[in-house]
């Protein structure tokens, strides 16, 4: 059963958000020689030392479904504590505050941010392999040539977190990273080994990264405490 | 600034690659997991696999291949054959697939690729079009839409349907050549062109690709992509130096 073995060291647990290409990521990780689950329960959330929300259907479904099953308080507490967590593509989007993909439809509001849609002389969907900049100072994020498949994009790294960016017509935010939460709005899972070098160092920095922050908000703090 | 992709196709007939001139005389391949681990390994950026007995068969993309082709590779794999409804979609995505072809279907229930852009986002639903030189029988392209792997002729002109496929959400179109499938003549650059002004979206070029300047002239046609089987499959080329060539001819690739 996955929930018997959530909750031992150095799991990784994966938000089932009903539109994701979920098979891609566990391969993924099963390469980088962990057995990845599927999460069932949102105590699991808290419990998995590490948690995936990937991602590449729509913003309202999406969000329609970690409402269904009342994750959206367990996946915030993680984040706003900066524990191991992964945003994948719409999963990066769902972590921001609002989509204009889906006007009404809040998001889980743990960074504050509202993706829009890609413009200008790029064609949408972004779809390949497209160059990314991230500053020395990133633990997880390095330049490189990733893979994307997006109509959606943030246009300013969230206050407070480190962020790469990329150009497709315009510049948009390639990923950013705090403690141990990364978010990429490329798919770290489909870009070769770039892409499982950065999963690699997730891994292994993040657990450290989450233990040497200081998590968002005083709620977090304390929960963190508990 | 966005790679041009070169993307090998695995055309799939009962768990093997198999691969024909204008869909027919289909000939074995090889093994598609190992096949797709090579490509990868040269410098593929994505995975084509195309179920092409799954539609007369009336049944969907085997699971089973698509399984072990996942797997073996950490690039894109896009997967198409005998999808007929949304839930079809969510199945091939559940076994290892990141976006989802139609084709056949498309054409008999336009419905479908609003129902698959709308659930899984619009890069997910690739419009697989596959079209013929027409002149005669009125369409104002020159470019016939042929389904059920080229066997069915269907009239409709094929600028006119990307252009609603699009409409109805299709983030892609994969543009197949049926007269210059497996001939390794070129790419249809008129085919190309024709479609290109009618969609926004990306498109695969397909059918006919034999060597680099095949390629690039595609892309000056206004492809984003460029696939390709045969000149892979029989060894013509690998993937690493046919990237070095495009190179030399000023086309942007990931190396």
């Amino acid at each position: 059963m996955n929930a018997a073995r959530i909750g031992t060291a150095g799991d990784v647990g994966i938000v089932p958000t009903g539109v994701a290409n979920l098979e891609a990521v566990r391969s993924a990780f099963r390469r980088l020689g962990r057995t990845p689950r599927v999460l069932d329960s949102a105590v699991d959330i808290e419990r998995a030392e590490y948690v995936v929300l990937p991602g590449v259907g729509s913003f309202a479904d999406g969000m329609a479904e970690l409402r269904r099953r009342g994750w959206e308080e367990a996946l915030r507490r993680r984040v706003e504590s900066l524990r191991p967590t992964l945003g994948i593509c719409l999963g990066l989007q769902l972590l921001c505050d609002a989509s204009d993909e889906a006007p009404g439809i809040p998001g889980l509001g743990c960074i504050s941010g509202r993706s829009v849609r890609l413009a200008g002389a790029g064609r949408v969907p972004q779809l390949g392999w497209n160059g990314i900049v991230a500053p020395s100072e990133a633990v997880f994020l390095r330049p490189g040539i990733v893979y994307f498949a997006n109509s959606y994009r943030l246009e300013e790294v969230p206050a407070g977190w480190t962020g790469a960016t990329g150009r497709h017509g315009t510049r948009f935010v390639a990923g950013f990273e705090r403690g141990g939460v990364l978010a990429c709005q490329f798919h770290p899972e489909l870009s070769g080994r770039i892409g499982a070098a950065l999963l690699n160092r997730w891994l292994e920095e993040a657990p450290a990264a989450a233990e040497a922050s200081e998590g968002l908000t005083d709620r977090a703090r304390m929960a963190a405490a508990c | 600034m966005l790679n041009v992709r070169v993307i090998p196709c695995l055309d799939v007939k009962d768990g093997r690659v198999v691969k024909g001139i204008r869909f027919a005389n289909l000939a074995d391949q090889g093994d598609p997991a190992a096949l797709a681990r090579r490509y990868e390994r040269q410098g593929a950026d994505e995975i084509v696999i195309l179920d092409v007995s799954a539609t007369a068969d009336g049944r969907l993309a085997r699971f089973e291949t698509i399984g072990r082709v996942r797997d073996e590779i950490s690039i894109p794999l896009t997967v198409g054959g005998g999808v007929r409804t949304v839930e079809d979609g969510g199945a091939l995505l559940q076994a290892g697939a990141d976006r989802v072809s139609v084709n056949t279907a498309a054409v008999e229930q336009p419905a479908l690729l609003a129902g698959l852009s709308s659930r899984f986002g619009a890069q997910c639903a690739v419009l697989a079009l596959d079209a013929a030189r027409a002149p005669s029988n009125g369409c104002p392209s020159g470019f016939e839409v042929l389904t059920h792997s080229g066997r069915n002729r269907t009239g409709l002109d094929a600028a006119e349907w990307a252009r609603r496929a699009t409409e109805m959400g299709a983030g892609e179109v994969l543009l197949t050549s049926f007269d210059r499938d497996g001939t390794r003549s070129g790419y249809d650059l008129a085919l190309i062109g024709a479609i290109r002004e009618a969609v926004p979206v990306p498109i695969v070029a397909s059918g006919g690709g034999a060597h680099p300047g095949h390629m690039r002239a595609a892309v000056d046609a206004g492809a984003d992509a460029v696939l390709a089987a045969s000149i892979f499959h029989q060894g013509d080329w690998s993937i690493g130096r046919l990237k070095d060539r495009l190179q030399q001819l000023g086309v942007a690739v990931r190396r």
